[in-house]
């Protein structure tokens, strides 16, 4: 049975002046552990699409299926990552890394250490006690990966985490999501607009045309760098291959820029 | 630069700070014994009209009289219940309305009108109805203090809840927080800079609210003080009620921010 289903999945935004079509007839699948990226141009919907999957929107018309129920359900399931970090400037990173226990009132000892050392891996030593403010973009955006994962959900959703980050520590920050996801037999999805971060993390590529956003098509990432970390994927000519591949691609759907 | 000079230059800064703090205190202290000697001086001298300026000497002589047969000490400690009192049920009472409105938008829509309307309202001119609904004591008074900062706390407040990025929501959302758990995780701390705002211009406006209670019902207190001393021509307490009442509200005022900087402790 495939992990998460999608079938159909069509969404309109409606204002008072305007009904603007986001997603149509959106349907795909993805298998336990797998890791797939969402890729396309700005205001494809890959956003909207991570929202529904997350529960946090209903779709206009359609329906999305984690493990055989639907995801409103299925809520304490999936962890979402938004697009900045959000974290709580109120609370200490501690705090914020424990919100989501809290919330779902499951917070105990074992739990709260085992959140503790998950930061310490992340390579976050002694920022407990710290304010977000107090921490530089990468490492905020390393807490929120921990808040995100401190509930053990089985589908993580992350939405363009890395691109506000500089090149340097976007490659090491995705070295170590990818290890931490490897060891937790997580199910993932990303949302990027980077071909080359797309091909260097996932095992499947879903790429999106805009206006309305459609599946455009899906790319399967050869067996050889999947098995590398991203950053010696990123070394490996079938890299450079697939890239060109996808850069034309792309290049057909949006014609109308440059 | 070699660190011996950034050591220099540092502590001619430092030694540049505290000279203009001097400077500020010296001449801050100088407008103070000027206003004050000059206003001894020509009411002793009958520039002014000594019975209705009164002057420092006979407001001073008078504050040792009244403090010695105990009679201030009644009056403040009247008022400045009522003012806390006041304070603190205009401010919680607004934030609950505040939390309801956020909690039904519905609700806020339909009251939003009849809001506008209270909130342009002149408070004090609801005093006569205060006294003779609720009698001609202290609880009458408090309700002035609260009333007239009730309405302005409700809109402030509400407005800040709703200004909350939502994307903190979503956040404990995602999470599957319920509402109350939204409202105490995010939307409450979120609004602590507003509240503690409004919390300082609730200050001011308690005091109005029950000094003009006082002027409306009193037979003890501060305002009634001010409206006493009118009635007999003794301006001299008149001067010392207001100059016990700005006291008073300075300190509260700087409770306040006292609370505040323990509160907003992240926002340094
Ligand atoms: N709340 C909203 N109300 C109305 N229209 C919206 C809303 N959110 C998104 N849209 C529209 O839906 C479309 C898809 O938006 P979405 O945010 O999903 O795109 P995206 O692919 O995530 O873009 P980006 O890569 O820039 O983040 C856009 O045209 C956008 O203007
Ligand atoms: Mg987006």
């Amino acid at each position: 049975m495939d992990f998460l289903t999608l079938r159909g999945i069509h969404h309109t935004y409606f204002t008072k002046t305007s009904a603007v079509t986001a997603l149509n007839d959106i349907s795909l699948d993805v298998q336990e552990g797998e890791f797939v990226s969402f890729l396309g141009p700005s205001g494809c919907g890959k956003t909207t699409l991570l929202s529904i999957i997350a529960g946090l929107l209903d779709p206009t018309y359609g329906q999305v299926k984690l493990e055989g129920k639907s995801v409103k359900e299925a809520a304490d399931k999936t962890g979402y990552m938004l697009q900045q970090d959000y974290l709580f400037p109120w609370k200490t990173i501690e705090e914020n890394i424990l919100l989501g226990l809290k919330v779902s009132k499951t917070l105990d000892d074992t739990k709260k250490k085992e959140v503790l050392s998950l930061l310490r891996q992340m390579g976050l030593e002694n920022v407990e006690s710290l304010y977000p403010k107090q921490l530089s973009g990468g490492m905020r955006q390393r807490v929120a990966l921990v808040r995100t994962l401190a509930t053990e959900p089985k589908l993580l959703m992350l939405d363009e985490p890395f691109s506000a980050l500089d090149y340097q520590t976007k490659l090491k920050l995705e070295d170590l999501v990818s290890n931490t996801f490897k060891t937790f037999g997580k199910t993932a999805i990303l949302v990027t607009h980077d071909i080359g971060e797309a091909i260097a993390m996932s095992d499947r590529i879903f790429l999106f045309s805009p206006s309305p956003g459609r599946l455009h098509k899906t790319f399967t990432i050869p067996e050889e760098l999947r098995n590398l970390t991203p950053f010696n994927a990123r070394n490996h000519s079938l890299y450079n291959e697939l890239f060109k591949k996808i850069w034309k691609e792309l290049e057909s759907i949006e014609p109308e820029e440059n | 630069m070699n660190p011996k000079k950034t050591e220099l230059l540092h502590q001619q800064y430092l030694k540049g700070l505290s000279r203009e703090r001097k400077i500020v205190r010296l001449y801050q202290l100088l407008i103070f014994i000027a206003f004050f000697a000059s206003w001894e001086t020509s009411s002793q001298q009958k520039w002014i009209d000594p019975l209705l300026f009164s002057s420092p000497s006979k407001i001073w002589n008078l504050l040792i009289e009244k403090t010695m047969d105990g009679s201030l000490a009644v009056h403040i400690g009247v008022t400045l219940a009522e003012t806390v009192l006041g304070f603190i049920l205009g401010t919680l009472v607004g934030t609950v309305l505040a939390a309801l409105l956020w909690w039904s938008p519905m609700l806020s829509k339909i009251l939003d009108p009849y809001l506008v309307v209270l909130n342009s309202m002149p408070k004090v001119a609801l005093g006569p109805i205060l006294i003779v609904a609720l009698g001609t004591n202290l609880s009458s008074i408090v309700a002035m203090g609260a009333i007239i900062s009730v309405i302005i706390t409700t809109i402030v407040v509400y407005t800040a809840f709703k200004e909350v990025d939502p994307n903190y929501l979503k956040v404990l959302q995602t999470f599957g927080a319920t509402r109350t758990q939204s409202f105490r995780e995010a939307i409450l701390p979120a609004s602590f800079p507003t509240i503690i705002s409004t919390l300082k211009v609730n200050v001011g406006l308690s005091w109005v609210g029950v000094i003009v209670g006082e002027f409306l019902v009193s037979a003890r207190g501060l305002g009634y003080m001010i409206i006493y001393g009118f009635q007999v021509f003794n301006f001299t307490l008149v001067f010392l009620s207001l100059f016990v009442i700005a006291v008073f509200a300075t300190v509260m005022y700087q409770l306040v921010e006292l609370l505040e900087k323990k509160l907003i402790k992240n926002n340094q």
